[in-house]
This record gives structure tokens, C-alpha cells and sequence, in this order.
């Protein structure tokens, strides 16, 4: 595949990413930050979000398996989900974090764990997204070419 | 209800009916108190806590209404039953009285009859041969009729034995008859033929009594009892009348009278008979008592019981009223009686009716008052409940629009400010002339919305009760030559002249809220500003004690002794209607409380009559054409007068058109010392308090013919320490120079003056140079800048310093310095800091950012490097603690607000806790300066960071940490655009 074609797919790709509503212009200050005495901030924040909302999502679903839930604790998690991915711009994420601390203040159970499973789908989503987009960046970069704004 | 009222009319009606009413009288009263306890139902529903109260209001009035109506149907009774037992007695007496004159009149006939018989027992038996007969006696008796008015006729038969029939009959030469038949009689055991008999009766001669049966029956009974007997009543013969016949025996000899029945037999000579015609006997009687119409008699023989016989009367049985009277005729054998009857039904009882009705209505009419006076009670009580639930839901629905107000406005503002960061920071970068005009009037427009939106929002704070003031030390002179200055560019501008005066009774230092002063002011006088276009704008302040003493003593108050000459609008009829000023003006002369009237005063085009009562309500304007071409919101004035409710204060203006306005307003501040350390003290101005040490014990000399502008002048010349003299005209300042004995440092000389006179004062500066006391006086001229054009022809010639007004202390001690060559020490402040590319916007800056959030942190942390800044990161609240515990190296520290186990306030309380600690303990030496890196006073700026736009958390952030400045609102949103970093960069600056 020819590098031009591989550029045009990643600017296709990112615009579709945030057409869909995955992304919001966070994202793209976020791009903005990184230059080249930080080539890598974009990758590692995000894999920092990576690593961050499956520890949360992971101790969430524990939480819900419990008999007692503590809803005060539970809230705090999706508050820290909430702030995380508004840092990175996964904008979905971010909403459904919304409808999830509403829920966790109506102490509501169901609506809880459905919300979960949606965050999680989300989550999911927005993470294979932006790994496929990694991916294509890199092998811009391997194949010596830059990535285009 | 109307069902219930009509119900109640149904009563008198009920009343009327009696007896058989009574039963519908019930029935009604059963739907009535069905048909209310519904309503009392439904009614308690409603009211629920006055229900106790209403049913017994309920139940009173029921028993009234009850009460009443059978007592009126009781007076009723009471007065038919006593009309009835009148009527009776009155029945009673007068049939007693006709039976006892009946009897009385029959008794007197029959003793005269009585004594008939006894006058044929003496002539007819007692002789031989008799010396009566048939034609003696009815001559007789018709001669005698008149003494036996009731008797129609008398008649004698005489006992004849069978065994004598044959020679009787040939004696009277008749044979003996029967009755009705008139045949010879058939042979009898005895006869009792009648021998004589009254003309009128003679019919009945020769007939034998015995073979009637009635007068068998009779004549048996009377000879045996030897009284009068009666006949039951039959039709006459003739007459076909009704009548009686009275029997009497006639006996051959005197009986004792105890004699049996058998000797009577036996003694029995004959009967004498009386015929009594009843009806005419009780026709006459009746006539006579001349009552007839009144009354009806009925007489009856009720020897028989159940038979009654009526001897007199009509048989009209009518029921009703009945009187019965007994008659005695005097034979035990047969009883009579009269029966009375009033011939008309009794009247309509007229009077027991309409008392009792009366009655009835008045207690009706009453109960209804009462209904009616409870229902309008609890009408007006239902209404004002009902307002009162309005009222709340209108006031809610108030605090909920300035609510709304007040977070759309604050909403707003944040994106305003960073585009006009952005347009700051875009006048740094290289334009050229357009673009930078471009951005200029953006910035401009920019700046005004702001503007517009801090006051909507102040509004919105004022309404939802939402503004509360300040307790904190401030100069009021410093503030009112900020505000100056503030005017000062505009005032040059238009050439009008700009001044304040305030009285040397204010204290130095107040207590207060000097923003909202400041914004009081700043809002009379952008006002003044706009709407004059010559002449002056003044701001006096002075004590309320002081105004109240010269208000009769001010009479020099003309309308030509003004600032600038022009006429203005007498300000004490701005304060007229001040509370403080009546006769129960709230004045402690003992408390701390330090009254202030401020005035401004201009002389602009006036607010028309017209417009002057909506002056202070919000969003009113003279006219439509006012905002197009002075602009503004028309919500300053409602502000301030909010503001100066708020300060215990009153406003009021007074406007005058084509003259010019004066506004005037009180405010109560607390006095402030200035050795109290309780206030944090407001550090504006420092300078100008240092400077003024400079000039202490120096003299000037002002020279101004106005009294008034020579006052202003004196007042901020004093400021600064010098002693003042003011004359109206050169010689005068001359001669005070010449006399010598202190010296003058300084002549100030108004414009006004110079332009009149230049030429004297020309020489008068020449003189002053030939006075040798030293150093001759420096001259300077106090300028209107409006004339700075002139100010090269006209002073050129002399060594003069122009002042140009308004008169400030800082900017006339600068002059002055400069002037006279006082170590000039100043430096460069006011921030001309050289203009930074973005990219070093925070180079060498050390920051702190603290939060839980490792992805936050992170971007947080890239976006300050990328503006050069050195970022320590920390996670945990209490980490920050341990990094900021002085000495360190940060120069700001950025906290999320929202952490686990210690949130960011909490942080913040701890941090200043341990800062304030260290101070003290650098004041008191127990720590060296140089311990801490040479810093005194440790505090580091600390900024919150949060997504949460709500009030509470800005007001929760002023009031934890001192100094915890509330940014951005989102945290993210301007990051990397360069906004926040921009602010971060103002907010170091402001307290590194």
C-alpha cells in the first residue's frame, strides 16, 4: 500500500472517529500537546486511559456482584472514569458516565448494571478505535512518512 | 347553598301547616343537615386544621335555626290554645245563661198550670154541683193565657171508671172517644175523657187521654208521682209544631207526701194537661237576649240516651266548638239539655301567626348573618391561603428566574474571557494597522458585553438575595482617585472638569465593601459622564452630622458658585426624602457607625420630569433614542440603588433639565482603625500614603477666584501634607509672599484665572523671582486638558508645570516631584511586561498539580510543559501538603476539588493553615528569613480545578481558602487553546 494511501485512510479514519461522535475536539488539543520534545504523549496518555478505566471498569463490575453495594464508592469510580475520558475526548464514554452517577445516586441497581455493560460496550469500541488508528500512525511512521494534521 | 337557604325559607311555611307540616317540616330538616354534612365534607377536605371550629359553627347555628323555629310554633300554640279557651268561656256562659232563663220560664207556666189543677179540684170536685164548665173554663183560661206565655193550651180530663161510663155519658150528653180515630171509645177498665178544654184546644173534648199513647203514659205517670210530667216532644196537632204536654193529676183530697202510688191511684180525680210549644218558647227567649246571630242553640230531650229528640234548632252538624248546657223542667223522669254553637267559625288566628312568624324571621334573619359571616370568614380565609401558596409559587418562580439569570450570565462570562484572553494575546503577536483596529474594537465590544453581563448578573444576585458585602478596610480617598482616573480619560476628552472633594471629618480608613462603593460611584458618574457635555462633574463626600448641621447654615449656595460656574441642580433637594434626614433619623452619635453622604453632581442635560419616577427601575430609560446613542443597559442605577439599600443607605437625585442632575446617597461604613489587624486590609494605593510623607510642613499658595474649585484643590493638596493658603486674586498672594514670614514653596494657579489675566500674572511671577527668600516658589497651572493646545503660547515664557486635572493625590504628588526634584524612586510598575510568545508563557514557572485522576494528571501536566512551565505532579491531597510546607520552590499549585480522602478545599485549609503558621513564626524570629529562601510572607496561589460551574462551589472557594482562585470552569476547555494558561500567567504575576 502506498504511503499517500495510508495517509488519506488515517485522515478518513480520524474523521469518521470523530463524526460518529467517538472523539470530540479534546482529542485534537490533545494531539496539539504533543511535539517533538514529547513524540509520544498522545500514546502514552491514552494507554494511561487504557490501563485506568479497566482497572475501574474491572473493580465497578466487582462492586455490582456484591450483595451490599456501596454506591458512595461506586460513584466516585465513574467520577474518575468520567474525568479521564472527558481528558482524553471519548465522548460517548463520557456521557454514558453521566447517566451511570445518575443512577448511582438513585442508588438503582438495574439501571447500574445495565449502564455498566453500556460503558463497557463503549469502552470497548472506543478502544479498538483509536488502537486500529495507532496502528495506522505507525506504520505511517515506519514506512517514513508523516502523519498528517 | 342556595338549596340551604331555600330550605330554610320552607320553615315558616312548615309552621303555618301545623300538625300535618310537621312531618314535612322533619323531612326537610332530614335533607338539610344530609345536603350540609356533604358540604362539611367536602368543606373540611379542603381546610383540614379549621375543621374542629367550623362544625361547631355548623352545629351552633343548626340548633338555632332549630331552636328558634320550634319555639315560635310553641308561641303559636300558646296563643291559639288561649284564643280557644276564651272562646269556650265565652260559649259556656252564654249558653248557661239562655238554659237558666229557659228553665226559669217554663217553671213559672207550669207552677201556673200547678195551680190550675188545684183551682178544678176546688171548684169542679170540692163543689155540688160544680160550679165550673166547659165555657166558665175557657173563658177563663183565655182570659188568663198571658200568665202562661209558653203554653198554646190547657185542658181538663176527669177519671171516669167503666162501671160510671154510662152515666157520665148521658151527663154530658157525648159519649167518650178515642184519640185519632174518633170512634166511640171500645170499653175500658177506666177513661179519662176530657171535659175541659181552652177554645184554642177545644178540639179535644170527649176525647179519652187513655187511648193515646203518649198521654196514657203521661197521665199514668203523673198520678202516680203526683208532680207535673212531661211528654217526650212531638208535632201538635193544629200547629204541627214541636211541643210537650205537661200533665198534673188532680186528687180528691190532700195527700201527705209521703203517700204511695196506690193512695195516688186511688185519690185521682182527673188530669189537667198543658200544651208547651218549645220552638216558640226558645224563639222568644232568644229574641229577647238578642244575641241570635252570634250563637246557634239546639235543644234536646235526651231521656233516652242514644236517641236525643231535638225540640228546637236546625239539625246543621257542624264540628267544632260545643257547649252543652243541662235543663231541669222539673220532672225527674225526662232530661233536656241545650247544646250551643257559635254560628261563624272561629277567626283566622291573625296575631298568633304573624308573632310567631316575626319571631321566626328574626331568627332566621340572624342565623343567616351569622352563615353568611362565617362562609365570608371562611372565604377570606380559603383566599388568603390560596394567595399565600400564590405568593410562594410567585417568589419561587422569581428566585428561580434570577437563578437561571445568574448561571446563564456566569455561563457566558467564562467563554467571553477567554475570547478576550485570545484577543489579548493576538494584540502581542505582529499585526498590522487594520488587523490591530479589528481586534481593538473586538476587544472593545468584548469588554462591554462583559460589561452588560456583570451587571445582569449582579442583578440577578441582588433579586435571588444572593449578594452579600464585604467587611473589609479600604481608603475611600484611594478609591475615589481610582475612580478619577478612571474618568479622567473621557472627561479630558469632552472638556469637562472632573473633581472630588471629600470632607477631613471621613476617617482615613473605613470598613466596608469598597468594590460595591466603587461600583456605586463608578455607575453615578459614568452616568454624569454621558450625559454632560460642559461644564463640571463633582463627587462630594462628606458626614451625614456635618450636612445636617450647615443645611440652614449653607446659604452661599448659589447657583453661580459652582465648580465650573455653569448652574446646577441644588443637591439638598436630593436628599429631601432621606429617612435619615426626618425627625426620626436613626443617628447614634456614640456608635462606630460612620454615616456618609455622597453626592455627584453634574451639569448635563437633566432627565426629563417625565422619565424622573422610573429612574431606578431596572431596564428604563429616558427613551428609546437615549440607548442608541449613549448606550448602556438602564440597569446601572437599579443596582446601585440595590447597593446602597444594602449599605443601610439611602438615594435620591435631583434633576433639573438643560441644568443638570444631582444624585445623592447615603452609606453606613464602620470605622477603621488602622492598627487593628482584624480586616485584611485592602492594598490599593500604597504609594500615595508613602509618598505624601514627602511634602510634610511644605506651604502653597493657591490662587483662585471660585470658592468652591479652590476648595477641591486645597482638599487634595492638603492630602499630601502641604498647608494651604487660597486668595482670589494676585495682589493678595502677593502681599502674603512679601509679608514674609513663612515661606511659600509652591503657587497654583488656576487656568481659568491665567487665560483672564496673563499679563499681570506675568509680572506677578517676575515679582516672585525677586523675593529673595531662598528658592522662589514654583509656579504650576492647574489645566482643564482641553486647553493643553494653548498651553504652549501661553506659558511658554515662564518656567511653569501644568497640573492636568482632575486633580488626583498620587498623580499631583508625581507632579510635584518631578517638579521640585524630590527623589523620584518610583519605578515602573503597572505591569509593562514584555511581551511573551506563547510558548514561554509560564518558562521557569514551577507548578504543583494535584490530582487523583492519573489521565488528568497527565494532560494536565503536558498541557502547563507546553507552555514552559515545571510541572511536580501529586495525586494525593495530602502529598500537596508535604510539597507546599514552606520553604519550597512553587510558584502556583493547580488542585482538583473533588479527591478522595482529602478533597481539594480541605487540601487548601491545611496548606494555609501551615503557611500562616510559618509567617508567625518568621515575625516573632523564631525562624530566619533565610531559612525560607527570603520569603516573609509565604503564599502560594492556589487554583481550583473542577467541571462543576455551580455557584456554591465558587462561593465555597472564596470562602475556604483566601486565595483559591476559582478558574476556568471546565478545566479542559482552554488548556491547550492558551486561555487558562494565559490566566494562570495573570493570577501568578498578581500574587508572585
Amino acid at each position: 500500500m502506498g504511503l499517500v494511501q495510508l495517509q488519506r485512510q488515517l485522515v478518513d479514519y480520524r474523521t469518521s472517529l470523530y463524526d460518529e461522535g467517538f472523539l470530540d475536539e479534546q482529542f485534537t488539543q490533545l494531539q496539539e500537546l504533543q511535539d517533538e520534545n514529547n513524540p509520544d504523549f498522545v500514546v502514552e496518555v491514552v494507554s494511561l486511559f487504557f490501563e485506568d478505566s479497566e482497572r475501574l471498569l474491572n473493580e465497578l463490575s466487582k462492586a455490582l456482584e456484591q450483595q451490599i453495594i456501596d454506591f458512595k464508592r461506586m460513584d466516585a469510580r465513574v467520577h474518575q472514569l468520567k474525568g479521564s475520558s472527558s481528558s482524553i475526548g471519548a465522548q460517548r464514554v463520557r456521557q454514558l458516565c453521566i447517566v451511570f452517577r445518575n443512577y448511582c445516586e438513585a442508588q438503582n441497581r438495574e439501571g447500574c448494571q445495565k449502564c455498566l455493560q453500556q460503558v463497557k460496550h463503549e469502552y470497548s469500541i472506543v478502544k479498538t478505535k483509536l488502537e486500529s488508528m495507532f496502528q495506522l500512525e505507525q506504520q505511517i511512521l515506519n514506512a517514513g512518512g508523516s502523519i498528517p494534521v | 347553598m342556595n338549596w340551604f337557604i331555600n330550605g330554610e325559607f320552607k320553615d315558616p311555611k312548615a309552621a303555618i301547616l301545623g300538625d300535618s307540616g310537621s312531618k314535612m317540616w322533619f323531612t326537610c330538616w332530614d335533607e338539610i343537615s344530609n345536603f350540609s354534612f356533604k358540604i362539611h365534607h367536602q368543606y373540611y377536605q379542603f381546610i383540614g386544621s379549621k375543621r374542629v371550629c367550623k362544625s361547631w359553627w355548623r352545629k351552633l347555628l343548626f340548633s338555632w335555626v332549630i331552636g328558634w323555629t320550634l319555639a315560635s310554633v310553641w308561641i303559636f300554640c300558646c296563643i291559639c290554645s288561649h284564643a280557644t279557651e276564651k272562646r269556650k268561656e265565652t260559649l259556656a256562659s252564654m249558653c248557661d245563661e239562655r238554659a237558666r232563663m229557659l228553665q226559669d220560664q217554663f217553671n213559672v207556666s207550669m207552677n201556673h198550670i200547678q195551680a190550675m189543677s188545684i183551682l178544678i179540684s176546688t171548684f169542679h170536685h170540692g163543689k155540688t154541683p160544680s160550679a165550673i164548665d166547659q165555657r166558665t173554663f175557657a173563658r177563663y183560661t183565655e182570659r188568663t193565657a198571658f200568665e202562661r206565655p209558653l203554653t198554646s193550651g190547657v185542658a181538663y180530663a176527669v177519671r171516669v171508671l167503666h162501671s160510671e161510663r154510662e152515666q157520665f155519658e148521658r151527663q154530658q150528653g157525648w159519649t167518650i172517644k178515642r184519640m185519632y180515630t174518633l170512634e166511640p171509645s171500645p170499653i175500658q177498665e177506666e177513661y179519662a175523657p176530657v171535659i175541659f178544654a181552652q177554645d184554642i184546644v177545644s178540639h179535644v173534648v170527649s176525647l179519652d187521654m187513655l187511648s193515646g199513647k203518649e198521654d196514657c203514659e203521661n197521665v199514668l205517670r203523673a198520678r202516680r208521682s203526683g208532680k207535673g210530667v212531661l211528654t217526650a216532644p212531638f208535632r201538635l196537632l193544629k200547629t204541627n209544631r214541636l211541643g210537650v204536654i205537661l200533665t198534673f193529676a188532680v186528687y180528691k183530697r190532700d195527700l201527705p207526701s209521703n203517700a204511695t202510688p196506690n193512695e195516688r191511684i186511688q185519690a185521682t180525680d182527673g188530669y189537667l194537661g198543658g200544651v208547651f210549644d218549645i220552638e216558640s218558647l226558645v224563639e222568644k227567649l232568644l229574641q229577647q237576649l238578642s244575641s241570635k246571630q252570634t250563637i246557634l242553640v239546639n235543644v234536646f230531650d235526651t231521656s233516652n240516651q242514644s236517641y236525643p229528640i231535638s225540640m228546637y234548632g236546625s239539625n246543621a252538624s257542624t264540628d267544632g266548638l260545643e257547649h252543652v248546657s243541662h235543663l231541669n223542667f222539673g220532672d225527674p223522669f225526662r232530661k233536656h239539655e241545650m247544646r250551643c254553637r257559635f254560628k261563624q267559625k272561629p277567626p283566622w288566628p291573625l296575631l298568633a301567626i304573624s308573632t310567631s312568624i316575626g319571631i321566626l324571621v328574626i331568627a332566621l334573619l340572624v342565623g343567616h348573618i351569622f352563615y353568611a359571616t362565617v362562609n365570608r370568614i371562611a372565604k377570606v380565609e380559603d383566599d388568603c391561603h390560596k394567595m399565600m401558596v400564590l405568593k410562594k409559587q410567585a417568589e419561587a418562580a422569581d428566585v428561580a428566574k434570577s437563578q437561571f439569570l445568574a448561571t446563564v450570565s456566569h455561563e457566558i462570562r467564562t467563554p467571553m474571557n477567554g475570547v478576550l484572553g485570545m484577543l489579548d494575546m493576538l494584540m502581542d503577536t505582529d499585526l498590522d494597522v487594520t488587523q490591530l483596529d479589528y481586534v481593538r474594537t473586538a476587544q472593545a465590544s468584548g469588554k462591554a458585553l462583559v460589561a452588560l453581563i456583570n451587571e445582569v448578573l449582579d442583578q440577578a444576585k441582588i433579586e435571588s438575595g444572593k449578594l452579600e458585602l464585604e467587611e473589609v478596610q479600604f481608603d475611600l480617598r484611594a478609591i475615589l482617585d481610582d475612580v478619577l482616573s478612571l474618568f479622567s480619560g473621557k472627561s479630558q476628552d469632552k472638556g469637562v472638569e472632573l473633581a472630588v472633594y471629600i470632607s477631613d471629618r471621613v476617617p482615613e480608613m473605613l470598613i466596608g465593601d469598597p468594590g460595591r462603593f466603587r461600583q456605586i460611584i463608578t455607575n453615578l458618574m459614568g452616568n454624569s459622564i454621558k450625559f454632560t457635555e460642559k461644564g463640571h462633574i463633582l463627587v462630594t463626600v462628606h458626614l451625614v452630622e456635618e450636612v445636617i448641621d450647615s443645611i440652614e447654615v449653607e446659604t452661599e449656595c448659589s447657583s453661580k458658585n459652582t465648580l465650573s460656574g455653569f448652574p446646577v441642580a441644588d443637591r439638598r433637594q436630593s436628599w429631601k426624602g432621606f429617612r435619615t434626614f426626618g425627625p426620626e433619623g436613626t443617628m447614634h452619635p456614640f456608635s462606630d457607625r460612620i454615616n456618609l453622604i455622597v453626592s455627584v453632581e453634574d451639569t448635563g442635560e437633566g432627565i426629563p420630569p417625565e422619565a424622573q419616577p422610573r429612574v431606578f427601575t431596572p431596564f428604563m430609560q429616558v427613551g428609546p433614542s437615549i440607548s442608541r446613542t449613549h448606550g448602556g443597559t438602564g440597569i446601572g442605577l437599579s443596582i446601585s440603588k440595590c447597593l446602597v439599600g444594602l449599605m443601610n443607605g439611602e438615594i435620591g437625585f435631583v434633576s433639573i433639565p438643560k441644568v443638570g442632575s444631582t444624585f445623592t446617597f447615603t452609606a453606613v461604613f464602620a470605622s477603621g482603625s488602622s492598627s487593628s489587624k482584624e480586616y485584611k486590609s485592602q492594598q490599593i494605593n500604597r504609594q500615595s500614603n508613602s509618598v505624601s510623607t514627602e511634602f510634610h510642613g511644605m506651604k502653597a499658595l493657591v490662587l483662585d477666584p471660585r470658592p468652591v474649585r479652590a476648595k477641591v484643590s486645597t482638599y487634595h493638596i492638603q492630602r499630601l501634607g502641604i498647608h494651604v493658603e487660597v486668595v482670589s486674586d494676585w495682589k493678595q498672594g502677593l502681599s502674603i509672599i512679601n509679608r514674609g514670614n513663612n515661606v511659600i514653596h509652591m503657587v497654583l494657579i488656576e487656568q481659568e484665572v491665567w487665560d483672564r489675566d496673563l499679563n499681570s500674572l506675568g509680572l506677578f511671577i517676575n515679582n516672585l523671582e525677586k523675593i529673595g527668600h531662598g528658592t522662589p516658589p514654583k509656579v504650576f497651572l492647574l489645566s482643564n486638558s482641553i486647553n493643553s493646545s494653548r498651553e504652549n503660547t501661553a506659558t511658554g515664557a515662564y518656567d511653569l508645570t501644568i497640573i492636568s486635572k482632575p486633580l488626583r493625590a498620587s498623580m499631583l504628588a508625581a507632579s510635584l516631584q518631578r517638579a521640585m526634584g524630590i527623589g523620584n524612586k518610583g519605578n515602573p510598575h503597572n505591569g509593562e511586561l514584555p511581551s511573551l510568545s506563547l510558548r514561554n508563557l509560564l518558562l521557569g514557572r514551577k507548578i504543583l498539580i494535584v490530582d487523583d485522576n492519573n489521565v488528568n494528571l497527565k494532560v494536565a501536566a503536558g498541557a502547563l510543559r507546553k507552555y514552559g512551565a515545571d510541572v511536580v505532579s501529586a495525586t494525593r491531597g495530602i502529598e500537596a501538603i508535604e510539597l507546599l510546607t514552606p520553604p519550597h520552590q512553587f510558584d502556583a499549585c493547580f488542585m482538583d476539588i473533588q479527591m478522595p480522602e482529602m478533597d481539594g478545599f480541605e487540601a487548601t485549609r491545611r496548606i494555609r493553615d501551615v503557611e500562616q503558621n510559618i509567617n508567625n513564626c518568621i515575625q516573632f524570629g523564631e525562624l530566619s528569613v533565610d531559612a525560607c529562601n527570603n520569603v516573609s510572607n509565604w503564599h502560594v496561589p492556589i487554583l481550583a480545578m473542577t467541571a462543576d460551574v455551580i455557584q456554591a462551589t465558587h462561593e465555597q472557594c472564596l470562602r475556604t481558602a483566601s486565595a483559591m482562585a476559582f478558574f476556568g470552569v471546565n478545566k479542559f476547555r482552554f488548556f491547550p487553546t492558551g486561555a487558562f494558561v494565559f490566566g494562570c500567567r495573570v493570577y501568578i504575576e498578581s500574587y508572585a
